[in-house]
């Protein structure tokens, strides 16, 4: 059981409150870009043993989307962050490191 | 005009909370940029009400506003008021990002109360609701069991849940079912 904070309404609740929507950060390969990045874009996605960052949706709660850094091994949660990132902000990137200090870092 | 009624005719069930369908009360959904000052203006003209803070809770009589989301209040008022209500802040905030809609009828509004109230909410939403945790001012948006819901302190032991009308009867057995006799936990003993 994850406990997750949304950083949009402030509330902390466990995940039955939330729906997950898949790996975070993805980037996306639009017209014109080469078919095997497309379907990179569309189909590719990480599954790492450890540090993962995913989308998440308070769809019981505020409504809104955001972004949770967490550790697919012990399901410990580093921490949200608001959705309108393009990648982990400082501060989630330092609490990882703290906790995993050999994390290869993102991407 | 039809004759306009609530989703389960004032329903009630007397266990070790009371729960009772609340009486038709008019409801207005407002999206837009809550920190404006124009919306907030907007608001206080037309619902009598101001702009809360982060979940919460402002009272004023029969007018009440709920802090949904970020870009989302819920107004609540006497039921023959709603649709002006809605009218007023679309025109006060004409040309703007933002829009009010009467949802009076989309709604179902329950009151659960007496000294076991928190403990029949407990059991149904993943919330701390002891009572220095969940407190009058706020409300809170979760789940009861598999329906969403929006709690707040609406007295002193009175607890009001609001839902969607087509699960009203489902909400209202959950209620009912968490309140029967017998059932008391005492968790916040
Ligand atoms: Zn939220």
């Amino acid at each position: 059981m994850l406990l997750l904070t949304c950083p949009n309404c402030g509330v902390t609740a466990e995940e039955s409150e939330f729906h997950q929507g898949g790996e975070a950060h993805l980037r996306r390969a639009g017209p014109g870009s080469p078919d095997d990045a497309f379907e990179g874009y569309l189909f590719t996605r990480r599954n790492p043993h450890g540090v993962h960052f995913e989308r998440w949706r308070h769809v019981f709660g505020c409504g809104k989307w955001f972004h949770a850094a967490r550790c697919t091994a012990t399901l410990e949660v580093f921490g949200t962050y608001p959705a309108q990132t393009t990648e982990p902000p400082a501060d989630i990137v330092a609490a990882i490191r703290a906790k995993r200090p050999d994390w290869e870092g993102f991407r | 005009m039809s004759e306009a009624v609530t989703a389960l005719n004032g329903a009630r069930y007397e266990g070790i909370a009371t729960i009772a369908e609340a009486p038709l009360g008019g409801m207005v959904t407002l999206r837009g940029d809550l920190s404006g000052a124009d919306l907030g203006a907007a608001v206080q003209e037309a619902a009598g009400v101001a702009v809360p803070g982060r979940r919460g809770v402002v009272a004023e009589g029969p007018r009440t506003a709920l802090w949904m989301a970020p870009d989302e209040l819920l107004l609540l008022m006497p039921y023959a008021e709603a649709p002006e209500t809605a009218a007023g802040i679309n025109a006060a905030l004409a040309g703007r990002f933002a829009l009010a809609v009467d949802v009076s009828d989309a709604r179902a509004r329950f009151h659960v109360s007496g000294p076991r109230a928190r403990e029949v909410l407990a059991k149904l939403s993943p919330v701390d609701f002891a009572a220095g945790v969940f407190a009058p001012g706020e409300v809170r948006r979760t789940r009861a069991a598999q329906a969403a819901a929006a709690v707040w302190m609406s007295g002193e032991e009175e607890f009001s849940l609001i839902c969607f009308r087509s699960v009203a009867r489902y909400v209202f057995d959950l209620l009912s079912m968490a309140a029967a006799p017998g059932g008391e936990v005492g968790a916040f003993d």
